[in-house]
């Protein structure tokens, strides 16, 4: 912590007053043309209808809205201030202290996700949820080797998503593979995809990098809309098969020679168990995700990754083949987003482009930046709060995306550095230069 | 051949649109090295305004074209850039100086607000106005097929190159144009030589917002209709339009946008109208792979 202390000076009354009157002024000018003024159907024409009433209740909406916001952030502020100064402990004891309740934390979130579909076993509502979550999970921590961990920004990641998601529908639905044999052929497709797109574009610097991937991800998303005979067009693909555990369907009557979930093991038949195998599968499926980056972030490769995020120029300058580590964080990461796009075909059992738009990938990227880059428990956080806010918005079905924006740029500006930052190397050479590194980051 | 030109002439009017677009997302970048992901849907929040300020004029029986068109252009460049203003203020500001993502992130999220806002609160249905310029001027009335350019297509060339003219004077010639070339090379330098860096950045962004509402209310004029999703695409052509020229380039934003409205009308009417995007973003990886910093656009020598 500096020793240098700014001192604020309290904002009076009369200066409060003052500032929200202001921002109550510019939301005057902004609602004016929105919100005061619209055009509705006369007759076949457009006419004006003014709405001044809505007006003022939103100006004055704004006014006291600024008022407590800006009183809050002030007495929060000088809180975090009076307990800084009391409190003895280092910077260093206190980033440990939050890299532990972190820890616990992430056990405590795999020993619920474990155990909620005991509790709700007959919530359909509540499982289904929960596996778009685990969904979101998925893709965050595939997308985050790409941005997260390679540092390279990529606009265009449903596009892989999608690439899992028709290869499983086209291979189940015309040669009739399974599930797990779809499985790594469509991850290796993905994982092609990603190569392919990624050997021409990768020596371009970060913004062109985004745009290129984000036109990639409108490429393959007309296509799809277009290419009728391979894809379905906007129709899409439906009646994909589901998965089966160990060859038991779940149906209420199985085919021919072999036997349904609910027989086999003598339970009545119940459309809840696929709902729960499904959320146990992405599950394990995002587990393994996990295990399998943070494998890969003690390993050379991952190493690599970390270093090229921070100096690109001092890689090259050591002799380190950029093109090939950008290639393999690509390639990984479109693999991850292959084997989530498998699931979710195979969970809805329907898909159309209409599910790989940009915002889906922004709403990834939204989750990885979010979460804080690079952090894998910051990934699960986000996806909950990005998934969630919009499933508490149903209530009020209209607002809920005005709301999903509102908090993007809320917590945005409340935490840039994501709601856990990190941005710490995987490994360092010697303890020493951790304690170090940890004085610094806090 | 008097079908390529009517698509020449198409193509341009396009163009010119994706530019005035385009020197709104360039000029930001320039100037704080971030994608302005909202400014797209600033451009749709014009093209409402000026919706809803042709109506009150037919309400209030107004004839004179020219008249209504400048009532129009100036309500919407004021409200337009009071947007671009707020949003810069509320979503960007704060942001300055932490890391390169926060900002693009906080920008999907306005765009994402600004959309749902604007659906809110004045419907999601397509909204048409009545014809405001109709007709034009017959250039060749070749055997089978008319070569037209109409009043409203001439109207959005005239404007685009009038104000190129008067934005390249102004980055070059007036003080406002040097601070802002300053705050682009070296913000820290400029702030110690008494730039006042915030107020330039604010101005760049209404600027931005302004051209954009000129667009707006051209895309309103030439189409005659509007509804809350124009601003997505149009913002991805632009910002394309902006790269394939050099982004931070002001000609090359201009350039970008002129070649992606001919790519998109010629392709749309000699192949597959479907795949014209597809054509377009093709094109820009072409390009980027043979000039990594676009077409007009230095390249960035990177010092350790």
């Amino acid at each position: 912590m500096s020793a240098v202390v700014f001192a604020r000076h309290a904002m009076t009354p009369a200066e409060r007053l003052r500032d929200a009157g202001w921002v109550a002024f510019v939301g005057l000018i902004l609602g004016i043309p929105l919100v005061g003024l619209t055009t509705v159907d006369v007759g076949g024409r457009l006419g004006v209808e003014t709405r001044f009433g809505l007006l003022v209740a939103a100006v004055a909406a704004v006014f006291a809205g600024r008022l407590l916001l800006r009183w809050s952030i002030d007495q929060a502020r000088n809180r975090k201030l009076a307990r800084d100064q009391a409190s003895t402990a280092t910077a260093a004891d206190r980033a440990h202290g939050a890299q532990k309740v972190v820890t616990v934390l992430g056990w405590v979130a795999l020993g619920a996700s474990i155990a909620l579909p005991i509790f709700y076993s007959d919530n359909r509502y509540v499982v289904d949820t929960a596996t778009t979550v685990l969904i979101y999970v998925m893709l965050g921590w595939g997308l985050n080797v790409v941005v997260g961990l390679a540092g390279l920004l990529d606009l265009g990641y449903v596009a892989f998503y999608a690439v899992g998601a028709y290869s499983y529908a086209l291979l189940s639905t015309q040669f009739g593979w399974s599930f797990w044999e779809a499985l790594p052929v469509s991850g290796a497709l993905a994982a092609t995809f990603g190569i392919l797109l990624g050997y021409p574009i990768l020596r371009l610097r970060g913004d062109y990098l985004a745009i290129v991937t984000l036109g990639f991800g409108e490429i393959i998303r007309i296509i799809l809309v277009n290419w009728t005979e391979f894809s379905g067009g906007p129709n899409g693909i439906s009646s994909i098969p589901r998965p089966s555990f160990f060859g038991l369907e779940f149906t209420r009557s199985a085919p021919e020679g072999s036997q349904t979930f609910a027989g086999f093991f003598g339970l009545d038949f119940s459309p809840m168990h696929r709902l729960i195998f499904l959320y146990y599968l992405i599950l394990v499926l995002a587990l393994l995700t996990h295990a399998f980056v943070s494998r890969l972030r003690k390993l050379p490769v991952g190493r690599a990754w970390e270093a090229l995020r921070e100096d690109e120029i001092a890689c090259k300058a050591m002799g380190m083949n950029t093109t090939n580590i950008k290639l393999s964080a690509f390639a990984i990461g479109a693999m991850l987003g292959g084997f989530a796009g498998v699931f979710f075909a195979a969970r809805q059992g329907f898909i159309s482009p209409e599910s790989f738009v940009f915002t889906e990938s922004a709403i990834i990227l939204a989750i990885v930046v979010l979460g804080g880059m690079g952090s894998q428990m910051g990934v699960v956080l986000a996806a909950t709060l990005l998934v969630l806010i919009p499933e508490f918005g149903r209530n009020f079905a209209e607002y809920r995306m005005l709301l999903f924006g509102l908090a993007m740029v809320l917590i945005m500006v409340w935490k840039p550095g994501g709601l856990l930052a990190h941005r710490e190397p995987t490994l360092r050479l010697n303890p020493l230069g951790k304690a170090a590194s940890n004085k610094e980051a806090a | 051949m008097a079908y390529a030109l009517q698509q020449l002439i198409n193509g341009l009017t396009l163009g010119a649109m994706y530019g005035l677009i385009a020197i709104g997302y360039t000029m930001v970048y320039g100037i704080i090295g971030m994608i302005n992901f909202a400014h797209g849907d600033i451009f749709m929040v014009s093209a409402f305004i000026a919706v809803t300020a042709f109506t009150i004029l037919a309400a209030a029986d107004v004839t004179s074209i020219p008249l209504a068109l400048t009532f129009v252009l100036i309500v919407s460049i004021f409200f337009t850039s009071a947007y671009g203003w707020a949003v810069e203020r509320t979503a960007y500001r704060p942001l300055r100086g932490s890391t390169r993502l926060a900002p693009l992130i906080s920008a999907i999220g306005m765009s994402i607000f600004l959309q749902n806002a604007v659906q809110l609160t004045q419907g999601a249905r397509v909204k048409p106005i009545p014809p405001v310029l109709e007709g034009g001027v017959v250039l060749w009335d070749a055997p089978g097929f008319t070569v037209q350019i109409g009043w409203s297509q001439m109207l959005i060339i005239v404007t685009t190159v009038v104000l190129m003219l008067a934005f390249t004077w102004m980055i070059t010639q007036t003080p406002f144009g040097r601070q802002q070339r300053a705050c682009e090379q070296d913000r820290t330098m400029a702030s110690l030589l008494g730039v006042n860096v915030d107020r330039t950045i604010s101005f760049t962004f209404m600027l931005g917002a302004a051209l954009a509402a000129v667009a707006g209310v051209m895309v309103t004029v030439y189409y005659g209709v509007v509804d809350f999703f124009i601003g997505f695409l149009a913002g991805i052509k632009a910002f394309t339009a902006a790269v394939l020229g050099g982004i931070g380039s002001l000609p090359g934003a201009m350039l970008g946008g002129l070649l992606i409205g001919l790519i998109e009308s010629f392709w749309a009417a000699y192949l597959w109208a479907e795949y014209k995007d597809v054509a377009t973003f093709g094109i820009l990886c072409l390009v980027l792979m043979l000039r990594p910093s676009g077409l007009l656009g230095r390249p960035e020598v990177e010092k350790v």
